[in-house]
């Protein structure tokens, strides 16, 4: 099935079904041949591929393991649980993956410079991370609201060298993060290569991304025959975007009896319209916008819908269009995890396993060990921990109401107090 | 609707908004396509700038439909989507808008605005809308012509004009490509980028006026980064119609009416 998705019929390219296309300004589309026509060659070139696993494994801790979470699979009396890694990735999540492969591509094209959105500021930083390596010029985009949220992110994008612009439009989150860089490559795409984060975009993007990270799949199958003798019962992983989800279900989409549960950010809960659901519980509806059509969450005119996660990652209007299709063809099932959810799953994990999972894998933790209890301690699931959560201490140890955290932060302010004290000084 | 070769096209084939365009041709060397972004700043506002748009005789109006995705367009045009929409812009005080506008004023109207708008209408309604309150056609940013054909059977029936873009960085086989969707008259981008910034009359943009002439025989549009009536000037004679977009927005929000009606003047002088 996974090979089949990508052979269009005639006219059709790009196509999951209703979903994906190419729904461009006029002013891009010799640039999206381009890339398409490179991504083609590339793939068709084994020699590339085997770059790619030599570069991640150098550079990258690849292949990430597979943790059996022994704890809690006896604690929960159900199905064994497994962890795919991907949390100990360089950089902190998956998004190196796709990073380092469209890096290896731009370097086959022979551009100068690259541009990336980020939400969480994950792709950011391994975008970042990436230029520096391969002595790209980088800019990355992100919403305001995000660079508020994810500031060390920030400071690390800036010391690994590149621009970072703020972005104050519409939401200034991840989907005002993506025009902005589109609105960029309109004009610099002779230079320049979009380092789409995510599965999403205009056709080659939601390809090419899946086919960089299926390598998290193609590990994860091999690891789980290897260490349990057969395949998991299910795979469960968070879907924003959807790059991490498309990765690891990659490896099990032709495993007709292994089912595939993305989990999506449920916010304040799906029917309190403060949430960024899309596919669960059909939330979401048919439209184009930012160069494809999938399920986005958007008002009856088709203007899109504000949205919200604790998590920057998975708060976002739209999703994948291949998972928009394989969730329509029912291959996929796609439930939502709340804010609340998430941070008592997290703090459970934490305690129990001493992993830290980022809040957007935590939102697979949730619906997994929800249902794991129902499975046979004989049967085994697999969680892909799609990034490492240490990255939001801040909205972690906010969230929690931790008061040992709040009096350091205020010690640490207070550290930078005096100079505005002397000033004031003369007033007081 | 096959294709069709666009050097021989008939008669039948031509669409009010062409006729209309060649009519003003015959009295004119370069019309004026101006643009407003319908509830930016208010309703009222937007019908000043008709009135000056009138006065200035504009012989084309773009409104654009307000879109919280708008990804080929500029700062100005971005923020102006923005503040509509939170100012409770829809489709119904959009298309009343039109009808009054059209009803009032003697140019012909455009909608401009993105695909989603579109899709989420349906593409028979949509074109029945557009006939019903006045349109004469409509320009979509982010709509390939893989992806045209069943909207633009809509808009041939209801007498609507799909305006298609051509730009500098298309292929010879794009361009007739392109050119195989287009009627009424067919836009042509003058430069990389989005909406708004400056646009330098050179050697280059009259190679790729000349590509777009090769490639059909409407009357050709130029827009992107024209903001003066040197520019108009400069362009004259080598395009049939200049757009103005941006630099009257950023007039408004400068200087009002007073300053909006004074570059529309500078600007019809350079055409007449």
């Amino acid at each position: 099935m996974y090979a089949e998705l990508f052979q269009y019929p005639v006219g059709r390219e790009g196509y999951y079904g209703q979903f994906g296309g190419s729904f461009i300004p006029e002013i891009l589309h010799e640039t999206i041949r381009e890339l398409t026509t490179a991504f083609d060659d590339a793939q068709a070139d084994p020699a590339f591929w085997d770059a790619y696993i030599a570069l991640m494994s150098s550079y990258s801790c690849r292949p990430t393991p597979l943790t059996h979470l022994e704890n809690l699979s006896k604690d929960l009396g159900g199905a064994q649980i497994y962890v795919k890694r991907e949390d100990l990735n360089h950089t902190g999540a998956h998004k190196v993956n796709n990073v380092m492969g469209q890096g290896l591509l731009v370097q086959r094209m022979g551009k100068q410079r690259v541009i990336a959105e980020t939400g969480a500021g994950q792709h950011g930083v391994a975008t970042a991370t990436m230029a520096a390596r391969m002595g790209f010029e980088c800019t990355i985009y992100m919403g305001s609201v995000d660079v508020e949220r994810q500031r060390p992110n920030v400071f690390w994008m800036e010391q690994l060298g590149a621009r970072v612009v703020s972005v104050d439009d519409g939401t200034k989150t991840l989907k005002d993060a993506i025009n902005a860089t589109l609105r960029d490559w309109a004009d610099s795409m002779h230079t320049t290569h979009y380092v789409m984060g995510t599965v999403c975009g205009p056709h080659p993007f939601p390809q090419m991304v899946t086919y960089f990270q299926s390598l998290i799949g193609r590990e994860a199958r091999s690891q789980m025959l290897e260490q349990t003798g057969k395949l998991p019962k299910r795979v469960y992983a968070c879907v924003g975007g959807g790059s991490n989800a498309s990765g690891i279900f990659a490896g099990f989409l032709d495993d007709a009896e292994v089912e595939l549960v993305g989990v999506e950010a449920g916010g304040l809960g799906l029917d309190s319209g403060q949430h960024a659901a899309r596919l669960a519980r059909n939330v979401g509806s048919t439209g184009v916008a930012q160069g494809y059509k999938t399920r986005f969450l958007q008002n009856a005119e088709g203007q899109m819908r504000p949205t919200h996660s604790v998590s920057a990652g998975l708060d976002y209007v739209g999703v994948g269009p291949v998972l928009a299709y394989l969730h329509d063809i029912g291959r996929i099932r796609v439930e939502a995890a709340t804010d609340a959810e998430v941070l008592a799953s997290l703090q459970h994990v934490m305690r129990r396993e001493g992993i830290i999972p980022a809040l957007e894998s935590a939102h697979a933790f949730v619906t997994a060990l929800k249902e794991a209890p129902n499975l046979s301690p004989q049967d085994s699931i697999l969680i892909n921990q799609s990034g490492r959560g240490d990255k939001d201490i801040f909205t972690i140890a906010e969230a929690l109401g931790d008061e040992p955290w709040r009096a350091f932060l205020r010690q640490k302010v207070g550290e930078w107090e005096p100079e505005t004290a002397a000033t004031d000084g003369i007033l007081t | 609707m096959g294709a069709r070769d666009s050097g021989d096209r008939r008669d039948t084939d031509m669409t009010p908004i062409e006729d209309y365009i060649r009519q003003r041709l015959q009295r004119k060397r370069l019309l004026l396509m101006t643009h407003a972004i319908v509830g930016y700043p208010s309703f009222e506002a937007n019908m000043t700038m008709l009135e000056a748009m009138q006065h200035a005789d504009v012989d084309l109006v773009e409104l654009q439909l307000p879109f919280s995705e708008p990804i080929a367009d500029g700062p100005v045009f971005v923020q102006a989507n923005q503040y509509a929409l939170e100012a409770g812009v829809a489709w119904d005080n959009y298309f009343a808008f039109m009808q009054r506008a059209t009803m009032v004023f003697d140019f012909k109207i455009l909608m401009m605005g993105y695909y989603n708008s579109i899709l989420q209408m349906g593409h028979e309604r949509f074109c029945a809308c557009l006939a019903e309150h006045g349109g004469d056609g409509f320009i979509v940013a982010d709509l390939p012509p893989e992806e045209a054909d069943d909207l633009h059977q809509y808009a041939a029936a209801y007498q609507q004009a799909p305006i298609v873009m051509m730009t500098p960085v298309n292929s010879e086989s794009r361009l007739r490509r392109i050119a195989d969707k287009a009627s009424g008259f067919v836009y042509c981008v003058a430069r990389r980028g989005v909406t708004g910034r400056h646009t330098q009359v050179d050697e280059g943009l009259e190679a790729f006026i000349a590509r777009c002439r090769s490639a059909t025989s409407l009357p050709l549009a130029l827009g992107f980064g024209l903001r003066t009536h040197q520019d108009l000037q400069q362009v004259k004679g080598l395009v049939d119609i200049g757009i103005i977009g941006t630099a009257l927005l950023t007039a408004w929000e400068q200087g009002g009416v007073k300053r909006y009606g004074t570059l529309l003047q500078e600007l019809t002088s350079a055409v007449t």
